[in-house]
């Protein structure tokens, strides 16, 4: 007899495991796929998982696709472990892409690294702004940050569509919805010879590195914690409401600009309107995947741009569509969740039932949801 | 202005407000019987590509709709599964259904992007339809039109004239007393989602069956989460639905009356309109938050376990 009992409290190694699970379930899952489709497991599992690791431009571009995951995920998972509802990093990625490509596009080749910075801190502000947005509505009107960041991605990639059609195009291209290359001089340093992986990478790492310490080891870290994880703990604690939800959004749009500026100043080096094959909502993976742990999220967003990558070659290997990417990433967060069943609640084999009424360890987490949607 | 373009006007906004009525129809429902289904966008997305594959390849339109209800009720089983049966956080089952749908939806329907089909056609009503200026515009549309006026109705009889509504409100409203009183809360939950489903995949025919015959990847362009804004504005009620869902449409074909006007506007610019009003709604409707609070069903997106009562 299967028997299915809560936890009394959330199981530690399963915490850990359920991401790995959840992988493993998602390649058996996309195996069946494949055979449906016709393609050998074997030989999708080589195209996916070896190809991109097999030479070093193949790993560039996996650090490519890795390094706004990163930035936008670390953002992410702050936000969330405070339980604010931040969907927006699509958005506010694009608009650190537009405008640190209007400085970008008066730069000359004989820039300096100080126009790199203001074209780079142009992105960051500009992110941090779009999420100021969501932020003060939620602030001083109460709507829903799910909604509001859900409509400012929307406005924010027609801003981008606007902007590469009208001001910031290319005056000698043809009417192509593009802005003109950039200035060299202007453009990230690379890490590599013989490929496209920049610095963004190493800044992403850092980033996260310096996140994960901030939110387990200092105080502002351990206020957003509480915060998401009692909001009444955190209010006769005295920790304001204001500072936290600030705090967590500028910080998330701050990471999300500066990857849409170093993407623009990057591996793409002009503006387009497919500056984001959707980095911001698969971020929301990426930061679930890593256990919403700035740590883990290194490891993740790495995984998750493999998956880009893999796609994209299965795409010229195989004749796969790209949407497959979204596909697996859907699946991958389907498993994720389904595997945190197993940190709440114990399966046993057992006939026998304890009759007894445990307390069910996820309620604290649950409850805070609902209150965040309350709000609105 | 002249009777013809206001009528023009509001044939239009009627036409692109009712999706936006269908979506919340069903999500109404849903978040009635306490459930959030953020997943409305990829259900809709599901149902317009499955509804169109349908229509596509058997070359029935209604078998397309089916089809797309079927699709629909597919994701949202998907959805109870998770967030019903396993108890995953609703808010973050939701987005996982929707980042899914859109890859499924734009995997599936690949092959079928750049075919055409002919799509519904207008229905006059004898009698009713030559009703001068209401009778073009409310008595000569296509049929999903008409069930969308039909569902609205029973939904509203149903969920305030009748002991199936009662239940669906209690079990939102306070899980913890209906069970008590034994109404199975996990099963009226599911009934609800799958409600909520099947009017989503509606919705998502009607994009792609009527009101433009083609099926594109996301082709639902945020109209699952404008839905979700628009249940909010109405509180809940079906009558400000109805009302708010052809105001919404209006707002989201303002950009072609201005351009009919000759304003000369970056249509890139006019494409933020639907987005830009959803925001500005969601402040206008949170000014009165006493009665915000009043509407919302008490346990909204708050997961209930039968095994712990």
């Amino acid at each position: 007899m299967l028997n299915v009992q809560p936890r009394i409290e959330s199981a530690k190694l399963m915490a850990w495991l359920s991401p790995f699970i959840a992988i493993c379930l998602t390649m058996l899952a996309s195996s069946l796929m494949f055979i449906l489709l016709d393609v050998s497991p074997l030989r999708a599992f080589e195209v996916f998982v070896i190809m991109p690791l097999s030479d070093s431009y193949n790993i560039g571009e996996l650090m490519v696709k890795a390094a706004p995951l990163m930035l936008c995920a670390t953002g992410l998972a702050i936000c969330f472990r405070a339980n604010v509802w931040n969907i927006g990093a699509e958005g506010q990625l694009l608009i650190g892409a537009v405008v640190s490509s209007y400085f970008a596009i008066q730069a000359g080749e004989n820039a300096g690294v100080g126009m790199m910075i203001l074209i780079l801190t142009s992105g960051v502000i500009a992110g941090a702004f779009w999420a100021a947005i969501p932020t003060a509505l939620d602030r001083f009107f109460k709507t829903n940050i799910i909604l509001s960041t859900i409509m400012l991605n929307y406005i924010g990639l027609y801003t981008l569509l606007w902007a590469v059609h009208g001001p910031l195009a290319d005056p000698q291209g043809f009417g192509f919805p593009e802005s003109a290359m950039f200035a060299d001089a202007i453009l990230l340093p690379l890490i590599q010879e013989d490929g496209r992986a920049s610095i963004s990478i190493v800044i992403a790492i850092i980033v996260a590195l310096i996140t994960g310490l901030a939110l387990f080891k200092t105080l502002p870290g351990f206020i957003v914690r509480v915060y998401g994880e009692d909001k009444a703990a955190a209010r006769y604690a005295g920790f304001s409401s204001n500072k936290v939800v600030w705090g967590v959004m500028l910080f998330a749009g701050a990471l999300a600009g500066f990857a849409g500026a170093a993407e623009v100043t990057g591996p793409i080096g002009q503006l387009i309107p497919s500056v984001s094959p959707g980095y911001g909502y698969a971020a929301i993976i990426v930061a679930y995947l890593g256990r919403l742990n700035p740590f883990g999220i290194i490891i993740s967003a790495l995984f998750m741009g493999c998956l880009y990558m893999g796609s994209d070659l299965a795409q010229i290997e195989l004749g796969l569509p790209t949407a497959i990417t979204g596909l697996f990433q859907g699946i991958l967060l389907f498993f994720m969740l389904a595997c945190d069943f197993l940190i709440n609640y114990k399966i046993s084999f057992s006939s026998k039932k304890i009759p007894e009424k445990p307390v069910l360890a996820s309620s604290a987490d649950s409850e805070l949801v609902s209150s965040s949607e309350s709000n609105k | 202005m002249d009777m013809e373009l206001i009528q023009q006007i509001l044939i239009a906004a009627l036409k692109t407000g009712t999706p936006l009525l269908l979506i919340a129809l069903g999500e109404l429902v849903t978040e009635k019987s306490g459930v959030l289904n953020l997943g409305q966008e990829g259900m809709v997305l599901m149902g317009a590509m499955a509804g169109f594959a349908g229509a596509y390849y058997t070359g029935n339109l209604f078998l397309g709709m089916s089809l797309a209800m079927v699709a629909g009720i597919t994701m949202a089983l998907l959805f109870g599964a998770l967030a019903l049966s396993l108890n995953t956080s609703q808010v973050a089952t939701g987005l996982a259904l929707t980042i899914f749908s859109i890859g499924l939806s734009s995997f599936l329907g690949g092959s079928l992007v750049g075919s055409t089909i002919p799509g519904f056609k207008s229905i006059a009503i004898p009698f009713l339809s030559d009703i001068p200026f209401i009778g073009n515009l409310l008595f000569n549309q296509d049929i999903l039109i008409y069930f969308s006026f039909a569902i609205a109705g029973a939904t509203w009889w149903v969920l305030h004239k009748t002991r199936v509504g009662l239940t669906v409100r209690a079990v939102g409203e306070n899980p913890h007393s209906a069970n008590a009183l034994g109404i199975k809360v996990i099963k009226i939950r599911y009934l609800a989602t799958l409600f909520g489903g099947a009017m989503a995949g509606l919705a998502g025919a009607y994009l792609s069956l009527s009101y433009t015959p083609m099926w594109m990847e996301n082709m639902s362009a945020g109209r699952g989460w404008i839905a979700l804004a628009l249940v909010v504005f109405a509180s809940w009620r079906v009558g400000y639905l109805m009302l708010g869902a052809y105001l919404f449409g209006i707002a989201s074909i303002l950009h072609l009356v201005m351009q009919g006007f000759g304003f000369d506007i970056s249509p890139n610019l006019l494409a933020m309109m639907p987005y830009l009003a959803t925001l500005i709604v969601m402040v206008l409707i949170s000014s009165d938050s006493l009665k915000q609070k009043l509407s919302t069903p008490m346990s909204l997106s708050k997961p209930f376990d039968p095994k712990l009562h």
